[in-house]
């Protein structure tokens, strides 16, 4: 029997406030265990948390760019469970008013557009960090709280199950990344934990209607385990079902190095969070005025400049589709064109030497080596007949090491084309002259054998005579 | 007299006069603490010495002429669920034996920039749940004006030492009656605000929509001059107001010339003491004679308050209660893994009430049930909050007992927690509808026990509540005596 596996993300997705979102502590990463904490974020006894605006406001926008409807009367409520990394045993978050609801977004898969629908998104406050003298809490000694990132204010972006493939959760997820990066409300590093999804995969016959069983994973950190995790769990309930086994619905932890899912825990030892209303914070009332003015605040989201990519650019919609799936891609690619450089050869450059260069050394294109003036200032070169496309090349590899201007690297390594044509033809009569062989093919109508003389031309000239220059030289010579 | 008899706004003025110092009236009430406080059990923590060094502070202030805030010089004592920085606060818990708290609740900080004498931390049923300071998990508290009877609660410790004289002024906390209710039994003023006029912040929460702090006092002009030092909005706590503060001495005149005062059936019922009636009734007979219109009114809810409390305030209180898990502070009982310490911290270090109301609660609170239970808890609420919105568009004030007896044996009541629940009738309803209320005695039961008057006013009218019990206190003598403990009785 063929399945089709039912796929429904909630992204965590830490926002990039200055302080805690119930106190006044810094959010910083990496600083030394319990400095960024208070009475209020250690939950002592008597403590009260105020709400940081600023939070608020960014679960607005987060919801705007997402097509979400804004709830104007939402509350907080206590998730209750007992955990050590949780110093009041309940998480502040919300239940059943939360600040959006009811949203959707694009995604383009290798099989075509999609959408996918947001149940919610909710505002809620981190857990610490467990540090234990073990490699887990089940063979630890013993364990050591950092409530740093305790009170570090999240959105919990819940999807419907709309993806069918691990595919189109990764795209899914790289979406809501691009557009919480656009609209500037977290740093989305992956690595840092900033977001972090749990997956909720089950899977049916082709054809049905009816939902299976589903299994979670916690804390999926990476779009490669994302994947790994889903292509897994499809495979192992496929496997259960053909047995003629159930799949059991459970808490599942995925182990990147492995690439499995392990059983964590099972319905039956579900918590019941015993969700009562936050009686120490009033409920959040937003007025139309506000969301007006946030959703007028908004930069322009991905889809929007994707599609002026294509318009005003003649991107293709793969191509402007690269550009705009990160906000710095994007504003470095604008930032390239504003210098006056061609925009198709700006997307070239930047989804071929730059992004291979930023690949191979992980550096962020916020860092890199070459910025857009100069890439701008290089692709002018190429536009101006400076230098060729295949000797751009070089000065592009030049620049990632040397921070002079290209203008200067092209003059001081000598790479200026030549075109000048009194300059070329004596390499070009060298070049018929030791060639005979290629002359007399070329002459017998075998116009291919131009090439191997061209390629002696630009041999002896090191790359700089313009091969265009040469061709129409040798073809007038040839005649 | 000695001046740990005399009233703080009297010892405001003898100080400001340099009639006499802030060391002689602290080392006067520290004599009386030796004398009486075996006897009595107010306090949890005495701080002497840091007393007699705020003394001297006062003083050297004084001495200078600086201007003499009312508190100034003036020893108090402070709940022991108020957070105190460097001052061991415990909630009269076991699980808290060691939590020295490393900040200072607002009405903390408040009260400090007046410069008292801060004597220590006082005794209270443990998390402030229970009507009698019998529940707290050190020792019992007993009422001074017979000391085999308890002295009410939860601040019990408070209400105590005010009326036995080893404090001046205290402050207490009530979520159902915490202040009033022990004001009534030890014969003191006490008054419990407005929901959000005093913050929160710091106080150890047991039912957070219901908690408030407020004063234990001598008389009402005592209780209306703190009230003045811990009002106003806190930044530090959302729930806190935002309305301005008056000048609550201000309401201190007698004048009550055509106050509507509302009497509710329902209180006067069934099962109340009839001595205590029968002082209720005179007061307002009194108050009738000095010019106020007595209506009778109805509050038809009354008889679902004690139902409703009993399922918000364990519910807030299960919740609130879960931080203490022997992780990071408090005591702790080891097991051989985390569960099993979490659980044996909580299971030895809490105390009966306790455990039974985080029962209570996890039960309203659990799946299945909340719709039930804490859900139609809440819509109850809403009733008796109209239930007096409406009464208080014909009156002014509303009158009843504040509790419907005087106070009881120790150990009389503290098998039948539910006959003990059912005690909190007339100080609840207030609470789940967040109004001011105050007590101040008006009688005396047979045996001698005081009686205590309520009087229930308008959301942030705490000023009418003070000039109509200012009225009554200047037409009696109760405000003027203190018990007689032990070899002191004639």
């Amino acid at each position: 029997m063929n399945y089709e596996a039912v796929i429904g993300l909630e992204i965590h997705c830490e926002l990039k406030t200055k302080t805690k979102i119930f106190c006044g502590c810094a959010t910083g990463f990496g600083a030394d265990q319990n400095t960024h904490v208070c009475p209020v974020c250690l939950g002592l006894p008597g403590v009260l948390p105020t709400i940081n605006k600023r939070v608020v406001e960014f679960a607005i926008k987060a919801g705007l760019a997402t097509n979400c409807e804004i709830n104007k009367y939402s509350k907080f409520d206590r998730k209750n469970y007992y955990y050590p990394d949780l110093p009041k045993n309940w998480q502040t978050s919300q239940y059943d008013l939360p600040i959006c609801e009811h949203g959707w977004v694009d995604i383009d898969t290798s099989e075509g557009k999609k959408r996918v629908r947001l149940t919610r998104i909710h505002m809620e406050e981190d857990a610490g960090k467990l540090v234990h003298s073990g490699t887990t809490i089940k063979d630890s000694i013993s364990s050591d709280v950092d409530y740093n990132r305790t009170g570090v204010p999240l959105l919990e972006i819940v999807s419907e199950p709309d993806m069918h493939t691990a595919e189109e959760a990764r795209v899914y997820m790289e979406k809501i990344k691009a557009i919480m990066e656009y609209i500037d409300v977290s740093n989305c590093r992956m690595e840092e934990g900033n977001l972090r999804a749990d997956v909720n995969v089950s899977i049916r016959p082709e054809g049905s209607d009816q939902l299976g069983t589903r299994t979670e994973m916690k804390n999926i950190n990476s779009f490669k385990s994302l994947e790994d995790a889903i292509n897994y769990e499809i495979e192992r309930q496929t496997e259960v079902l053909e047995d003629g086994g159930h799949v059991v619905q459970e808490t599942r932890t995925f182990d990147p190095a492995r690439g499995i899912t392990l059983s964590m825990r099972s319905k039956e030892n579900a918590h019941d969070y015993r969700y009562m209303p936050e009686p120490d914070l009033p409920p959040i009332i937003t007025s139309d005025e506000t969301i007006e003015k946030y959703r007028s605040e908004l930069p322009e989201l991905p889809d929007a400049r994707r599609a002026r990519y294509e318009k005003d650019y003649g991107l293709s919609d793969y191509d402007a589709g690269i550009i705009t799936s990160t906000r710095a891609m994007a504003e470095y690619y604008d930032a390239v064109v504003a210098t006056g450089a061609d925009p198709k050869l700006a997307a070239n450059w930047i989804m071929g030497d730059l992004s291979k260069n930023l690949n191979e050394e992980a550096i962020d294109i916020t860092k890199s080596p070459v910025d857009a003036k100069r890439l701008g200032d290089m692709i002018l070169l190429i536009m101006k007949d400076t230098i060729s496309g295949k000797i751009a090349k070089k000065v592009f590899k030049e620049m990632w090491t040397n921070p002079e201007a290209p203008e200067k690297i092209v003059k001081d390594k000598g790479l200026v084309q030549i075109t000048d044509t009194s300059a070329i033809e004596p390499a070009v009569d060298a070049a018929i002259a030791a060639n005979p062989k290629a002359v007399e093919e070329y002459k017998g109508g075998k116009k291919k054998a131009l090439g191997a003389l061209v390629g002696q031309v630009m041999k002896a000239t090191k790359g700089k005579a313009n091969p265009q220059m040469v061709n129409k030289m040798l073809v007038e010579k040839l005649k | 007299m000695s001046l740990f008899e005399k009233p703080a706004h009297v010892l405001h003025d003898m100080l400001q006069k340099k009639e006499i110092s802030s060391v002689e009236l602290t080392k006067d009430v520290l004599a009386r603490i030796d004398a009486v406080e075996p006897q009595v059990g107010a306090y949890l923590t005495l701080t002497r010495d840091a007393a007699l060094a705020q003394a001297e502070a006062a003083d050297k202030k004084i001495a200078a002429g600086e201007d003499v805030a009312f508190l100034e010089g003036i020893p108090g004592a402070i709940k022991d669920n108020i957070c105190t920085k460097g001052v061991k606060t415990t909630c009269a818990s076991k699980i808290l034996d060691n939590f020295v708290p490393p900040y200072d609740a607002t009405v903390m900080t408040k009260v400090k920039a007046e410069s008292p004498v801060l004597l220590g931390k006082t005794n209270l049923d443990e998390f402030a749940m229970g009507g009698s300071t019998e529940n707290s998990a050190y020792h019992v508290t007993h009422n001074p004006w017979n000391t085999k009877c308890v002295p009410g609660g939860s601040s019990g410790g408070s209400a105590a030492a005010v009326a036995s004289g080893t404090a001046i002024w205290a402050l207490g906390t009530d979520t159902g009656g915490s202040i009033r209710q022990p004001a009534s039994f030890c014969g003191v003023v006490g008054l419990k605000p407005t929901y959000g006029r005093v913050s929160r912040y710091g106080i150890v929460a047991y039912a957070s929509s219901l908690d408030q702090v407020g004063p234990l006092a001598r008389d009402v002009t005592d209780a209306a001059n703190v009230l003045n030092v811990i009002s106003g909005l806190d930044e530090m706590d959302s729930t806190s107001s935002p309305s301005p503060v008056p000048d609550f001495t201000k309401a201190l005149r007698e004048d009550v010339k055509g106050l509507k005062i509302g009497l509710p059936k329902e209180y006067f019922t069934d099962g109340m003491d009839p001595e205590v009636e029968k002082a209720v009734k005179d007061a307002i007979e009194q108050y009738r004679s000095m010019g106020a219109e007595i209506v009778e009114i109805s509050l038809p809810h009354t008889k679902y308050a004690i139902s409703t409390y009993y399922l918000i305030a364990p519910a807030e209180a299960a919740t609130n209660l879960q931080r203490y898990d022997g992780v990071s502070y408090g005591a702790r009982v080891d097991g051989a893994d985390l569960v099993e310490m979490m659980t044996n911290t909580r299971t030895e270090k809490f105390g009966e009430e306790v455990k039974r109301r985080i029962m209570i609660g996890n039960y309203a609170l659990s799946a299945g049930y909340y719709d039930a239970y804490y859900l139609k808890a809440l819509k109850v609420r809403t009733l008796i909050q109209q239930d007096y919105t409406e009464a208080f568009q014909k009156v002014d004030v509303i009158m009843c007992p504040t509790a419907p007896t005087p106070a009881y044996e120790i150990g009389s009541m503290i098998s039948d927690p539910l006959q003990m629940y059912l005690q909190d009738i007339c100080t609840v309803p207030l609470n789940l509808a967040g109004l001011p209320g105050i007590s101040l005695p008006c009688g005396r039961s047979s045996k001698g026990m005081p009686i205590g008057l309520q009087i229930i006013g308008k959301a942030l009218d705490e000023e009418t509540i003070l000039r109509a019990a200012y009225t009554y206190e200047q037409s009696q003598n109760y405000h003027n005596e203190m018990a007689k403990l032990g070899g002191e009785q004639a």
